[in-house]
């Protein structure tokens, strides 16, 4: 079948034995890559001809930013499966990306507070860039309540699902915003499309870490996704014997 | 896929389409408030607000950086390349501040001259070592590189 590929995440148990080994791959390429990238980043790569040392925060502003914008656009296509298939599993994919990616935009939104008061002359300012960030925290912050809020976890699931897709209006403005607007924010240095706007001694530990902080948060995610799947499978045959064998 | 399944996908890219291009038309007409500061050119032509809380950004033009040797008051012009504004700041300079360089200042407009409450640098995208930027000053190529001619 066609869809089978597609069907099997329906089924907890087998997401929840996958998980275990894909969490495990993720955590060590995370570490490996992240040791590396950094130590090149911080301690190898040139300084900058302007800002001296203290751009080296590039080294984990960028990362953790375009972080806090995958993993929302994760929760968005998460939220649409939940949606119209009314998979389980998206609705647990939902809740752990709500929470590790509201704390990568958070790490994100102070770096860039940190590395703004140097160079800028200060933690804050208006501009669109800034701002559509900011409000993609409220967007995280406003999903993890909302489940919170709600009694019932299937209606809390399609809630959270709605307001998720609503709000991923909010990431190509994000994208677009150095674009559109005059704002103190730089335009990318970095783009899929585009020569690096750095030499290779710059762009590649940067574009280390990019992949390790990307392994770190699909760790934290099956970390988390483990758990809620066990939690909300309590009284399943498969959990019981899962947690006996353990005893 | 079942037919109730593709109903709700409609349903749902539908609503995601519309708001798109709500929030779009939205952002549209905002672009005037939404953009951080004025250019010299908009303040030339009288498009920015005169006598009113602005912002300017622009570069430091080269060899316009006066300071007064006993306060800590500068001034500066800040140019498009195409016209400029000239504006008087008293306070401490962030690190990037230098002619040639990027800023947005905050103040307001008094007798022709800008009178900046705040002076904010602004860096663009390149990143490079100085070595490199040296051997670019030397052969010419650094201004190509950077976009600016």
């Amino acid at each position: 079948m066609a869809w089978r590929w597609f069907h099997q995440w329906g089924s907890p148990r087998w997401f929840y034995e996958r998980a275990s080994r894909w969490q495990a791959w993720a955590g060590w390429i995370a570490v490996i890559l992240l040791a590396v990238g950094t130590v090149w980043g911080l301690a190898i790569a040139p300084v900058d001809y302007q800002q001296g040392h203290s751009y080296r925060i590039i080294y984990l502003h960028v990362p953790v930013s375009f972080l806090a914008q995958a993993l929302y656009l994760a929760m968005a296509i998460a939220a649409a499966v939940l949606l119209v298939w009314r998979m389980k599993l998206a609705d647990v994919a939902m809740q752990s990306l709500a929470i590790v990616g509201f704390a990568f935009c958070v790490l994100a939104l102070a770096s860039g507070a940190i590395w703004g008061k140097p160079t800028w002359g200060t933690y804050w300012v208006w501009d669109a860039r800034l701002t559509s960030m900011l409000i993609l925290a409220f967007l995280y912050l406003g999903i993890i309540g909302l489940r919170s809020a709600m009694l019932d976890p299937n209606t809390a699931g399609k809630a959270c699902a709605i307001l998720a897709l609503v709000g991923a209006i909010n990431l190509p403005i994000i994208k677009y915003s150095v674009e559109w607007w005059n704002t103190l924010h730089q335009p990318a240095s970095l783009t899929l499309t585009e020569k690096p706007a750095m030499p290779a001694s710059m762009w590649v530990p940067l574009l280390i870490n990019i992949c390790g902080y990307y392994a770190a948060a699909a760790y934290l995610v099956f970390a988390s996704m483990r758990g809620l799947v066990l939690h909300r499978e309590r009284r399943a045959q498969w959990v019981r014997e899962l947690v006996g064998a353990h005893d | 896929m079942n037919p109730k399944r593709k109903q709700r996908l409609l349903i749902i890219l539908g609503m995601v389409f519309g708001l798109g291009i709500a929030v779009g038309l939205v952002m549209y007409a905002l672009s005037q408030n939404i953009n951080l500061f004025f250019t010299p050119t908009q303040i030339a032509t009288g498009t920015a607000p005169d006598d009113q809380f602005i912002r300017v950004g622009g570069m430091v033009r080269e060899g316009s950086m006066t300071r007064d040797p006993s306060s800590l008051q500068v001034a500066f012009d800040v140019t498009d390349f195409d016209h400029n504004v000239r504006v008087t700041y008293t306070g401490i300079l962030p690190d990037l501040f230098r002619e040639g360089q990027g800023v947005v200042v905050q103040g307001r407009v008094h007798n022709g001259l800008f009178a900046a409450t705040e002076v904010l640098a602004k860096h663009d995208e390149n990143y490079m070592p100085p070595e490199v930027t040296e051997a670019l000053k030397q052969s010419g190529q650094l201004d190509k590189i950077m976009g600016r001619n």
